[in-house]
């Protein structure tokens, strides 16, 4: 395993009372696959992505369990041991690339950063080709002419592209995707997911796949996690998820959208019944 | 009524706030009962008792709580009865501004076009113009008196007024109950002032409270410099310009008629801030 | 970017002409004969018939506001009635005090105000920060008169630290070269004239920055606030940024831009405060000789100190909006 989340606990405080935002979750991410957590908005998804890179704000705290990452706990790590860990050995990119670049740096500048922090052995003219390199290899045409521009002049697309480059450009062990595709278009989700794919096939990186888009994790996943109100109710290969799914919540979630090569044609579609407590039922943890 | 509650309850959340309405309260009484508060008119001059420290001084004496001018004029009554001058500055010239500048942001934003482009050219002028500069000019036309410098001061204050009538009538006029009430019938005036207007309120009345404490400001600013109330007038800048030469003999004369406008004018912003946050909160941090 | 500087320009216009009409007519709304004003009670109707042709004032008004603008154009804005001195050379000698004083000013405020907005925005909810956004409100309801008249009692009356009122020591002569003291004692290397043209500044700049230092602290604070929740500070972070580096290169760039207009828009205010701090300390600017013309009625000095600051504030204001464009790349680019 590359890295074993264990009874993770994150909790929000606020004046109305403590909202148990991760409650008690645990997973797995194998080397080289995908998982992916799905679930709803406030199910406690990208909690637990954020707790991984250990970015939970104030009033948000992390309450206990491990996070076991190549045999160190990051929640023991030192502030200044945890930052030698973001952007080097696991990334993370964000749902929307219209506010995650920063407006007032070029995008050269802010691939450029990532490879300052983390190889200080590289002069300025090294840094500069592996840039042009990295946004090569996410797919942006002119490399060269792309440096010096500012995230404003770029579509959200090739925004999302630079994230990646961003995110890759230190060859991190794993990139955590928090709804990378959420806000663009269908064509473009495609082919964001398929960059994805393939940065994973050449340095075989593990990614975590936050989403709430079942037909996203269908074409992606290698496991998935199911959350639902800060539990997990559901783990599975997602062949099987998607054959076999237990959980009663899974299969509500499964009958509420159509998912190409899932959903029989004709079916009738559902939706997640709010009045239903899931959690009352047995987890059918695989 | 429980919309009234609530505010109180909001606002008294705010404790700065309540501070700043229980002060602004107990200045409101003191120019009520100014007459029932001392022993002694403001103008009365005893020039037998001229110069006497507050009564905490060795040589102070209990019947002059804050001692005496160099006329002998009990020094706390005249504070007491300068109360009575700040509050009508702020209230004319509020009134003034606020008149003018609601008739003309809610004309420019309900008309639009070249009524707005009109309007908001001359706006601009005013505002070109630092707002003493002008206010100084004003009074040279009128000769100084206190009724040029409330003039000064509320003619200065029309343009900050325009604009945020104008702002906040741009953004009701488009909405449903508008136009409902415009195919029902409604005249422009009545869309304007009747239908439109109230839904501007709390902007208007967080503007109006802050615009009070600058007022009160810059009127004793001006008196200060000669251009506003004139001797023997117990207004507090004018008291204050009256005791520059006794500032090593008696600095008394200088501290307490400035700490009252200091008081005065942070308890009107306090109370400002405290309404900003119940009735706009979207306001604060702009 | 260089369309943007052309329409810039020309939105000035219609200003500049709003600024000189309502100058202009100053005069004309004055109640009575300005003529006979500046002459006084005792003079005779034949006196006050030559200066109204001198001053023009027989001819229609529109005719009147024409040689007003023509003359400004050549750079003549008359003669101080009272002084029978030009305007302008009265003003050039008395300008560079007023401006020494607002920069002096306006430098301590904007680094204190700054600073102190920063650390209230990273360390919220702190002691610090409860203290300094009620210092920054008590700051902007201070009134700076008598804030100055405080500053002069301790510092100078009770503990004799630093000099009560003016801007140099009698002892010390500085030749004008630039008209700032600090620059000109330093040009002929006359420290001791520095140390006391420094010394003299110290109260009348802290008076005036108060103000303007309160309002930079709290806007630098919610501006702040309002950048460290983007996500790109998120992004920042998740790339391996220390606190500080996502602070000062990631969020104090993005947060500066509504301080930076704020502080274009306080070069006017400041200029109130400079001429209630001018009269304060007696400082020779052209604060305490505006006021003096107003007592005087001199409405030459008047309007062309009215109108020159104006026109001072239109451009300086024009320039920080461009600065704000060349700190903000959408702008820049587009």
């Amino acid at each position: 395993m590359l890295l074993s989340v264990k009874n993770l606990k994150t909790y929000f405080y606020s004046d109305a009372g403590v909202n148990k935002a991760v409650n008690d979750v645990s997973f797995d991410i194998p080397k080289g696959k995908t998982v992916c957590i799905v679930g709803e908005s406030g199910s406690g998804k990208s909690i637990t992505s954020l707790s991984i890179m250990r970015l939970i704000d104030h009033p948000g705290e992390i309450e206990g369990g491990e996070i076991i990452f190549e045999d160190r706990d990051l929640l023991k790590l030192s502030d200044a041991q945890m930052r030698k860990v973001r952007g080097k050995e696991i990334s993370m990119i964000f749902q929307e690339p219209m506010t995650s670049l920063n407006p007032s740096y070029t995008v050269g500048y802010q691939i450029d950063e990532a490879l300052r922090l983390h190889q200080k052995q590289l002069n300025k003219k090294q840094r500069f080709e592996k840039v042009v390199e990295s946004l090569e290899l996410v797919g942006i045409h002119n490399p060269r002419e792309k440096y010096g521009e500012y995230p404003f002049k770029l579509s959200g697309g090739q925004r999302q592209r630079v994230m990646i480059a961003i995110a890759m450009a230190c060859e991190p062990k794993m990139l955590i995707a928090d709804e990378p595709t959420t806000a663009l278009d269908v064509t473009i989700q495609a082919q964001v997911l398929d960059l994805m794919k393939e940065l994973q096939d050449k340095k075989g990186t593990s990614i975590l796949f936050i989403t709430h888009d079942l037909g996203v994790v269908y074409q992606i996943a290698d496991e998935v996690v199911v959350m639902y109100k800060g539990h997990i109710v559901e783990k599975a290969s997602a062949e099987e998820l998607f054959k076999d799914p237990r959980h009663p919540y899974t299969k509500a979630l499964l009958h509420s959208i159509p998912i190409p090569g899932v959903t029989p044609r004709k079916s009738k579609l559902d939706t997640v019944d709010e009045n239903v407590d899931y959690l009352s039922f047995p987890k059918e943890i695989r | 009524m429980e919309n009234l509650l609530e505010f109180i309850k909001q606002y008294k959340k705010n404790k700065a706030a309540l501070v700043g309405f229980i002060v602004v309260v107990i200045i409101l009484c003191m120019a009520m009962f100014a007459p029932y508060m001392t022993a002694y008119m403001p103008d009365d001059q005893n020039l037998a008792d001229r110069l006497i420290p507050p009564m905490w001084d060795a040589k102070g004496v209990i019947s002059h709580v804050l001692g005496t001018d160099d006329f002998g004029r009990d020094l706390l009554t005249r504070i007491i009865f300068g109360s009575r001058i700040s509050l009508m500055v702020g209230a004319v010239s509020v009134g003034l501004s606020l008149s003018f500048g609601l008739v003309m942001g809610i004309v420019a934003a309900y008309f639009g076009g070249k009524t707005d482009l009109f309007i908001m050219r001359i706006v601009d002028i005013m505002l070109s113009i630092p707002a003493i500069l002008l206010a100084i000019v004003i009074v040279s036309i009128l000769g100084p008196s206190l009724f040029s410098a409330m003039t000064a001061i509320g003619i200065v204050g029309i343009p900050t007024y325009a604009r945020i009538v104008r702002s906040s009538v741009l953004a009701e006029r488009e909405k449903e109950y508008v136009i409902a009430s415009r195919i029902n019938g409604s005249s422009n005036f009545r869309l304007m002032f009747v239908v439109i207007l109230p839904n501007c309120a709390s902007p208007i009345i967080v503007q109006a409270t802050m615009g009070f404490a600058s007022a009160v400001l810059e009127a004793a600013g001006l008196s200060f410099l000669g251009l506003g109330a004139q001797p023997p007038t117990p207004e507090w800048g004018a008291m204050l310009s009256d005791s520059l030469q006794f500032i090593t003999t008696a600095p008394w004369m200088i501290f307490y008629p400035g700490l009252a406008i200091f008081l005065t004018v942070l308890s009107f912003n306090l109370m400002g801030d405290g309404l900003m946050d119940v009735l706009d909160p979207k306001l604060k941090d702009k | 970017m260089f369309s943007y500087i052309v329409k810039r320009l020309l939105w000035t216009i219609p200003t500049l002409f709003g600024v000189t009409l309502l100058v202009f007519s100053m005069v004309h709304l004055t109640p009575g004969d300005p003529a006979a004003a500046i002459l006084g009670d005792k003079a005779n109707k034949q006196s006050i018939a030559d200066l109204r042709a001198q001053m023009g004032l027989d001819k229609p008004l529109y005719e009147q506001y024409f040689i007003y603008i023509k003359n400004l154009s050549h750079g003549d804005f008359g003669k101080s009635a009272n002084s029978n001195e030009e305007v302008m050379s009265e003003f050039k000698d008395r300008f560079p005090a007023t401006v020494e004083l607002s920069m002096v000013a306006m430098f301590f405020a904007v680094i204190l105000g700054i600073g102190a907005g920063i650390v209230s925005a990273v360390k919220r909810y702190s002691i610090f920060d409860y203290g300094s956004m009620f210092g920054a409100l008590a700051g902007v309801s201070m009134p700076v008169f008598w804030l100055g008249l405080v500053l002069i009692y301790f510092f100078s009356v009770k503990l004799g630290w630093l000099p009560v009122s003016g801007r140099l020591g009698y002892e010390f002569d500085i030749d004008h070269i630039t008209g700032f003291y600090l620059i000109d004692s330093l040009l002929v290397k006359d420290y001791e004239a520095f140390w006391d043209a420094l010394r003299h500044l110290i109260l009348p700049a802290i008076a005036l920055g108060t103000i303007p230092m309160a309002i930079i602290a709290r806007m630098t604070r919610s501006s702040m606030i309002e950048v460290m929740k983007e996500e790109y500070i998120k992004t920042a972070r998740a790339k391996g940024c220390s606190r500080f580096q996502v602070i000062f290169i990631h969020a104090l760039r993005n947060a500066m831009m509504p301080v930076v207009t704020i502080i274009g828009l306080m070069l006017g205010s400041l200029f109130a405060g400079a001429i209630l701090t001018e009269t304060t300390f007696s400082w020779p600017g052209i604060g305490k000789w505006l006021v003096n013309a107003v007592y005087q009625r001199d409405f030459p000095v008047i309007q062309s100190t009215t109108l020159i600051i104006a026109i001072i504030f239109i451009f300086v204001n024009l320039i920080v909006d461009l600065l704000y464009a060349f700190i903000n790349p959408k702008i820049r680019l587009n």
